[in-house]
């Protein structure tokens, strides 16, 4: 009736998962208790979970990559303690349970922490900067969030019901075969990210045809934002890349419930395909990360320094050139599995010269600091930090694209600490930088500096003071994921690295608590301009947070940096602009779509995890028929006559000109 | 030079060139190239299926290869049946521009027949090859085999599906714009199915014989 | 969104992948019919081929490839409508980067994995090995 689920799949046998589990269950409880007691649901469900507007689905992208950073980091934390105490011993983490946790780790960390998180970032600020009123397929939109969610609460569940898989972020078969792991921990991370994929690849469709299709008038590709640029790249790698994962996760499913033979050690089945098709996805989704951060970077280090982005040009085709490059270097991550040095050889040289273009970004971003006016604001100190940690970061890299060296550093904890480098320096940092930068456009809000700049040093420091050491021990030979060990030699890099990692749990400490204190003081921290920090993209030249509609009437744009050049216009003339022709404007209505599918694809996903046959196609069922009532809609927009746009408007330009002249003009 | 300046630097002085950018697209294109986006990221998910075939057709584990399997002229029909779905696809097409309901219905119907003739052909066969112990299990040569094939086929099935669904749907609604939409997207899929069926009856059916 | 209505001129720079320029009823059908026709001629040489002794053995595969692009060709241009026009720019490069994906994966993954296969024991007597 229930397949294999019974009650011995909830883990009372275990305290750790069971007493988090439980407190995690509790909290999520309460909270749902007191949105529903204190009459919050009706405003929720209309304004966010059945909204279609890209500046909320964004907002609820970065909501869920910060909360399930703090499961990630919490992962991390056990993993630090775990290695800081087990020399000798087998520390408080058995080794079923430690190989869960640095699964889940890396899991949570890339699929629900940094896809979401750049994701929303491009989804909040695209359509902005592109001066139209939302993505190409609003609907779509939040169909791709809800169904990332889905994959999210997936995996969080096999905390407390089942277990979650031991066989690494990336599934390698044999192991992951049906023979020698025949528990639900696999299928509970393949649906996961099935499910997710699809959300995934819907934002690359929606982002790519954004991007290439809608731009104001005016919006020549070459007068884009270099965000806008680093977004395309970054969706082009999407639709390229997430149909390999869907494909192979397929694959790997198929033999686990069908007896098919793709990777098993019998039958014919060839484990080292496995290995060969998930990192030529694996290696563009590291680009598909970091690219958009390097977005952020584009956007922030001009506007800080007071001065254009030195290089557009060359910043467009060195992003285009690392899209592509990025799709020839895929069999760096397994050197030492046997191809040759002939193959090797050919995609070591490639993977070195994938560092060039990120060079010219780097310079780029340093001659535009040169002669500016730099202002040391967080998102411009994440930047920095930045830039010296990914260079770091990518020198290691371009070591271990030698493969002679990497033969010797392969699977070691040099390489952990080298993509750890890159992606918390490159990546997250990234992230943290936009965050800061754009939450005013999003709430109304700066978020406070103070605080802002604490949280930055500890993560800075905390970071190296984590990894570091793990450069060392990794020539030192210590191998990756180990669940205890006994080389003396290495325990007190370990404890240094835990020391670091403490470090970083006060620098998210002190996020939280920008948070809070940002929030309760929002007043003070009020953005009344939409430009609070003096930016040169569109995005600013909205209120804050904007109207639904975004502009009023959609800019004409002339040149680059578009605001830049409105603001340089309005200075001349003074800020008797003549009235704008105020339109009525279509928007797409809210829809229960994305929600009601993914609650679909949630039972879908927890009953093929478990064998529950019926439940899986009373869940199929479903989905379809939510789709067919999607496809019958007869009103999929709403109209907000002209009168109401103008009378919104012209708040919005009244409480900018007022402060502008407070100021003594711009 | 002030950023004033620089704007006009970049206009076109002579108009020489088209308008630089009119504004976001008609819906029309804007929808049809969001699908012919995500119909490219299929046939990457495709070429997958078709690289896993390739590396894997040798492995037959001691069983049945494909020369020992095929039956090529119920693949000619298959393939005949699906080209000539493709073709009256495209009189729907015609007839949906002109919006003239009779003959968009009565060619969907004949692509809906064709493309169900071509799936009963395609389930005849993979019974066939299970009951002669030729399943997926048996070898990884087989494995790749089903999965690529049976992806092609799920495919064609959820065509026929959404052939349906649009045939109520102009029922229902008529010729309207977001109607004619999803038509334009059908078409699109359904002959990039046939594409990929080229790919499928080459690589391997007819090589796989002649191998 | 009303904006995407107004903000186009009358003649459209770009023209939505599947799209046909209009014509007139009859060269519509005699375009899908030509397409048909050449289609059915690559698919049954194709098939020919496969099956004779009339041709130089060791190039039927080469050439079962050669005129699977073609047909492929076919479809693409008289099925789908994807010309080299400049209205059809985005799409026709929205294609050329699909095909260098696929062209990447397929052939790399081919040259890969034979290169592993060559070098690395068979999985079964690796597993014999064990016993």
């Amino acid at each position: 009736m229930f397949g294999k689920l019974t009650l011995s799949a909830i883990p009372f046998d275990q305290p750790i998962p069971l007493i988090s589990g439980g407190v995690v269950v509790l909290l999520v409880l309460a909270v749902l208790a007191w949105i529903v007691i204190k009459g919050h649901l009706p405003y929720l469900w209309s304004e966010w979970i059945t909204s279609v507007d890209h500046k909320r689905i964004g907002v609820m992208y970065m909501f869920l990559a910060l909360l399930m950073l703090l499961r990630g980091f919490a992962d991390a934390l056990m993993m630090r303690g775990q290695q800081a105490v087990a020399l000798h011993s087998n520390g408080f983490l058995p080794p079923e349970h430690y190989n869960q946790v640095f699964s889940a780790h890396g899991t949570i960390m890339i699929f629900f922490v940094a896809m979401p998180f750049v994701i929303g970032l491009m989804n909040l600020v695209v359509p902005l900067q592109l001066g139209v009123r939302d993505v190409a397929f609003p609907t779509l939109n939040s169909v791709g969030f809800w169904l990332t969610a889905t994959g999210a609460l997936l995996v969080n569940l096999s905390l407390i019901v089942g277990e979650f898989a031991r066989t690494g972020w990336l599934p390698y078969p044999p192991l992951s075969e049906l023979t020698y792991s025949p528990g639900v921990g696999v299928d509970y991370y393949l649906w996961a990210l099935q499910i997710s994929g699809i959300g995934t690849l819907v934002s690359g469709v929606n982002l790519t045809t954004t991007v290439l299709k809608m731009r104001t008038k005016g919006m020549a590709l070459l007068r884009m934002p270099i965000f806008c640029w680093t977004t395309l790249a970054s969706n082009l790698l999407i639709i390229a890349a997430f149909p390999i994962l869907t494909a192979t996760l397929a694959m790997l499913i198929l033999d686990r419930y069908l007896g098919f033979h793709f990777f098993t050690n019998d039958g014919g089945g060839n484990v080292m395909m496995f290995m060969n098709l998930i990192w030529a996805w694996g290696h563009p989704e590291v680009y598909i990360l970091v690219l958009p951060a390097f977005g952020v970077y584009s956007e922030v280090v001009p506007t800080f320094s007071g001065k254009p982005l030195f290089g557009y040009r060359s910043m467009v085709l060195a992003t285009m050139a690392i899209c592509i490059i990025s799709f020839m270097v895929w069999l760096h991550h397994f050197f030492t599995m046997g191809a040759g040095p002939e193959v090797n050889a050919i995609f070591g040289i490639a993977s070195m010269i994938i560092a060039v273009p990120t060079g010219v970004k780097i310079y780029n971003w340093l001659f535009t600091m040169y002669g500016g006016r730099v202002r040391f604001t967080t998102p411009m100190l994440w930047s920095l930090g930045f830039m010296v940690t990914f260079i770091l970061g990518g020198l290691t890299g371009v070591l271990v694209a030698v493969p002679p060296a990497d033969f010797l550093l392969h699977n070691s904890l040099f390489l952990v600490a080298h993509f750890h480098n890159v992606i918390i320096g490159g990546v997250l940092f990234g992230a943290f930088a936009g965050y800061t930068y754009w939450f005013p456009k999003a709430f109304g809000f700066r978020l406070h500096e103070g605080w802002g700049k604490a949280a930055f040093w500890f993560w800075l420091i905390g970071f190296y003071v984590a990894f570091m050491p793990l450069y060392a021990v990794g020539f030192l030979g210590m191998t990756r994921r180990m669940q205890h060990y006994d080389v003396p030699e290495w325990r007190p890099w370990l404890l240094v690295a835990g020391v670091g990692a403490i470090l970083i749990l006060i620098g998210i400490l002190c996020q939280i608590t920008q948070l809070v204190v940002s929030i309760s003081r929002r007043e003070e921290l009020r953005d009344h301009t939409g430009d609070p920090w003096d930016g040169r993209s569109l995005e600013w030249a909205t209120a804050s947070p904007p109207p639904v509609f975004n502009f009023a009437v959609t800019p004409d744009v002339t040149g680059e940096d578009a605001y830049w050049l409105i603001k340089a216009h309005a200075k001349q003339q003074g800020l008797e602009a003549k009235a704008p022709d105020y339109r009525d404007i279509e928007m797409p209505k809210n829809s229960p779509t994305g929600f009601v599918s993914a609650f679909f694809a949630t039972i879908m996903g927890f009953a093929l995890i478990w064998h529950i046959w019926w439940m899986v196609i009373a869940g199929f069922i479903g989905a379809f028929a939510t789709f067919v009532a999607f496809a019958w809609r007869d009103h999929d927009e709403y109209v907000i006559p002209a009168a109401e746009v103008e009378r919104i408007d012209r708040a919005n330009i009244e409480e900018r000109r007022g402060l502008v002249t407070i100021a003594g003009g711009a | 030079m002030s950023a004033v300046e620089m704007a006009h630097g970049h206009a076109d002085p002579h108009h020489l060139h088209p308008v630089e950018h009119e504004g976001p697209a008609p819906k029309r294109i804007v929808t049809g190239f969001g699908f012919w986006i995500f119909l490219l990221s299929d046939i990457v998910m495709f070429s997958c299926f078709f690289a896993t075939y390739a590396v894997l057709a040798g492995q037959t584990n001691g069983g049945p290869s494909g020369a020992q399997l095929f039956d090529l002229k119920n693949v000619a029909i298959e393939t005949a049946l699906l080209l000539l779905s493709s073709f009256t696809c495209g009189m729907a097409s015609i007839a949906a521009d002109l919006r003239n309901f009779l003959w968009f219905q009565v060619s969907m119907a004949v692509t809906a027949v064709l493309g169900a003739g071509f799936l009963v052909l395609e389930a005849i066969e993979f019974i066939d090859l299970v009951e002669r112990g030729a399943g997926p299990s048996r070898s990884a040569f087989l494995s790749s085999f089903f999965s690529l094939v049976g992806c092609h086929g799920l495919h064609v099935t959820a065509g026929i599906l959404w052939l349906l669904t649009m045939m109520a749907q102009v029922v229902a609604k008529g010729f309207r714009a977001d109607i004619q939409r999803r038509i334009l997207c059908f078409a699109l899929f359904w002959h990039a199915l046939d594409i990929i069926w080229v790919a499928v009856f080459s690589v391997v059916y007819l090589l796989g014989s002649a191998a | 969104m009303s904006e995407q209505v107004h903000g186009r001129q009358a003649h459209e720079i770009d023209v939505a992948p599947g799209e046909e320029e209009h014509g007139s009823l009859g060269s519509r059908v005699l375009g899908y019919s030509l397409g048909l026709a050449l289609a059915i001629l690559l698919t049954a040489t194709s098939f020919f081929i496969a099956g004779t002794d009339l041709v130089w053995q060791p190039s039927i595969p080469v050439a079962i490839v050669v005129l699977a692009i073609a047909q492929m060709g076919v479809h693409i241009v008289f099925f789908l409508h994807i010309t080299t026009g400049p209205d059809n720019t985005n799409n026709v490069l929205a294609l050329a980067f699909g095909l260098l994906i696929v062209f990447l994966v397929v052939g790399g993954s081919i040259w890969i994995m034979d290169h592993l296969n060559h070098n690395m024991m068979p999985m079964d007597q690796l597993m014999q090995m064990q016993r």
